[in-house]
């Protein structure tokens, strides 16, 4: 498997105890497989993500990638992260940013060169390329932040709630342009949301997650052809069993927050 | 057509109106012999006093115009006091950003060298001239010494700071692209503290125009704040005037490059832009 995850546990000190974030997670992706974590706030979608990434490795359990044992134990380039919040660097420019990964390889200029110029092109963004992030529209920014991904060739990309803040329009047009993207460079792609929609829309698995503590409650198989028409009868059906597994744990954890704040 | 250019003249009717009207009032109290002109001399005074401190003493007899032209007393004076600030600035800069981007960095550093920090900083520059003067003398010695004191620790406190809130994300995001830790440390933490960085230097050097003028009237025989103190003793307050006037000028030039230093280092930076 591509990314082979077993037994993971993840666990944070809270005052007064710990609170168990993932627990016995065991989840394989397999090569240019597109994923979905789903599920509500506080499932561990996103620690998962995470750990995955190299950021905030598990407390016990074994993430290998590519065959690697505990190859994600540390962030590297061949994990490429696009976070719902940009997270570009706001002092570079457009073309700046996605260059960033490259300088770090070391990359001949003119190569580095080329490869800015096609990725610009590729997303739409080259008469953008010497804008700084903050004169750019969301949708745009995101953009860049793929743009700067694929930039480095990694075979993984990691997606955490990208397309989150956007309007939706924007996310339906990012959405297609991920698809296109992933089509084209048969990238694997472990993608967190909480969009039910999103979910059925994009994925060939949906891993349905548990509110706390975090895990794997379904692992549900889109075998749907793309492109897939979000009006079907499939499609709702589909979004319907889905949204009774999350709905059970958005409940949960509905209830837990009023308990916790009762008991403030 | 007109409403903009009439727009145009109003504010800079609204503009005037105040320092005009306190300039009628100033030389209405000079005239009307109510008040003694040596405690207060006219605006007019002030100006032909300005004026015979500014123009060059010598007639022109050959050699660089330009050179002629600011070589009255107070070119030499601001030019004196300005090299001063700037001198100071950047020997206090230089020490502080090293330190303090390396204690925003390290927890450790931050340990070690905060508490005597946290002594020093409270200290006015000011405090320190007995001991300036004492260990180096007169003259510019002292006068860089207290100098850079003043520009070190806002620069240094800022520094500190803006290293410390650098947003977690770009760190995450730049270790995800592969950057090792000096890459981390040049193209990502020092670039995004820039903005406090940059804020500290204004404070600094706004610190240091302040140190400058003092350390002039007690430990240095020239500048501008050599020169007001020693009109004093003539009593020449139009001279003194004059002098303020130049003083505060400078300072707003200082502020002015600053401001479009900063502006210039952080195009990137939301809220920067005016429109």
């Amino acid at each position: 498997m591509f990314i082979h995850i077993e037994n993971v546990n993840k666990s944070f000190p809270v005052p007064g105890g710990e609170v168990i974030a993932l627990k016995d997670i065991n989840l394989d992706v397999g090569e240019g497989e597109f994923v979905c974590l789903l599920g509500p706030s506080g499932c561990g979608k996103s620690t998962l993500l995470n750990a995955i990434a190299g950021f905030s490795p598990p407390t016990s359990g074994s993430i290998a990638i590519n065959g690697r044992a505990d190859a994600a134990r540390f962030p590297g380039p061949d994990r490429g992260m696009v976070f719902q919040e940009y997270a570009l660097f706001p002092w570079m420019t457009v073309a700046q940013n996605i260059r960033f990964g490259l300088e770090i390889k070391g990359l001949p200029k003119a190569e580095m060169n080329g490869k800015v110029d096609r990725l610009l092109r590729k997303l739409n963004l080259y008469e953008f390329r010497e804008r700084f992030p903050k004169d750019l529209s969301g949708g745009m920014n995101q953009r860049v932040a793929i743009a700067r991904v694929l930039a480095l060739d990694s075979p993984i990309m990691l997606m955490d709630e990208p397309f989150g803040a956007l309007d939706a329009l924007t996310r339906r047009t990012l959405q297609d342009e991920l698809l296109r993207i992933w089509d084209e460079y048969r990238k694997t792609i472990v993608f967190v949301t909480h969009s039910i929609e999103e979910s059925v829309y994009l994925a060939d698995r949906v891993a349905v997650m548990t509110y706390r503590p975090g895990t794997i409650k379904r692992d549900v198989r889109i075998a749907m052809p793309r492109p897939r028409d979000s009006a079907s009868a499939e499609f709702n059906a589909l979004k319907k069993e889905l949204a009774k597994l999350v709905m059970e744990e958005q409940m949960r954890y509905t209830q837990t927050e009023i308990q916790g704040y009762t008991a403030d | 057509m007109g409403a903009a250019p009439f727009r145009g003249i109003l504010n800079f009717a609204r503009g005037v109106v105040i320092p005009l009207a306190v300039l009628a009032l100033w030389q209405f109290l000079a005239m009307s012999g109510w008040v003694n002109p040596q405690i207060l001399p006219s605006p007019v005074q002030v100006v032909a006093r300005w004026w015979e401190y500014l123009r060059p003493t010598a007639s022109y007899s050959g050699g660089s115009y330009a050179l002629w032209l600011v070589s009255g007393e107070l070119p030499h004076d601001a030019l004196a006091s300005l090299s001063r600030v700037v001198g100071g600035f950047l020997i206090g800069t230089l020490l502080a950003l090293p330190l303090g981007l390396l204690m925003g960095a390290s927890n450790k550093l931050y340990g070690l060298f905060n508490p005597l920090v946290q002594v020093l900083r409270p200290i006015p520059p000011i405090a320190y001239i007995p001991l300036a003067i004492l260990w180096f003398g007169l003259g510019n010695p002292p006068a860089f010494f207290l100098i850079s004191i003043g520009a070190f620790f806002p620069v240094l406190m800022n520094t500190i700071a803006g290293v410390q809130h650098v947003d977690g994300i770009y760190l995450r995001a730049a270790r995800n692209l592969g950057a090792g830790q000096m890459t981390l440390f040049r193209r990502v933490i020092v670039p995004a503290a820039m903005p406090y960085i940059l804020t500290g230097m204004r404070i600094g050097i706004g610190t240091a125009f302040i140190v400058v003028i003092v350390a002039e009237m007690i430990a240095v025989n020239s500048g501008l704040g050599y020169r007001i103190l020693e009109a004093r003793e003539y009593l020449w307050s139009d001279k003194i005037i004059a002098g303020m006037f130049t003083i505060g000028l400078l300072g707003l030039g200082i502020d002015f490059f600053m401001n479009g230093l900063n502006n210039w280092l952080l195009k990137w930076h939301r809220g920067i832009d005016q429109n």
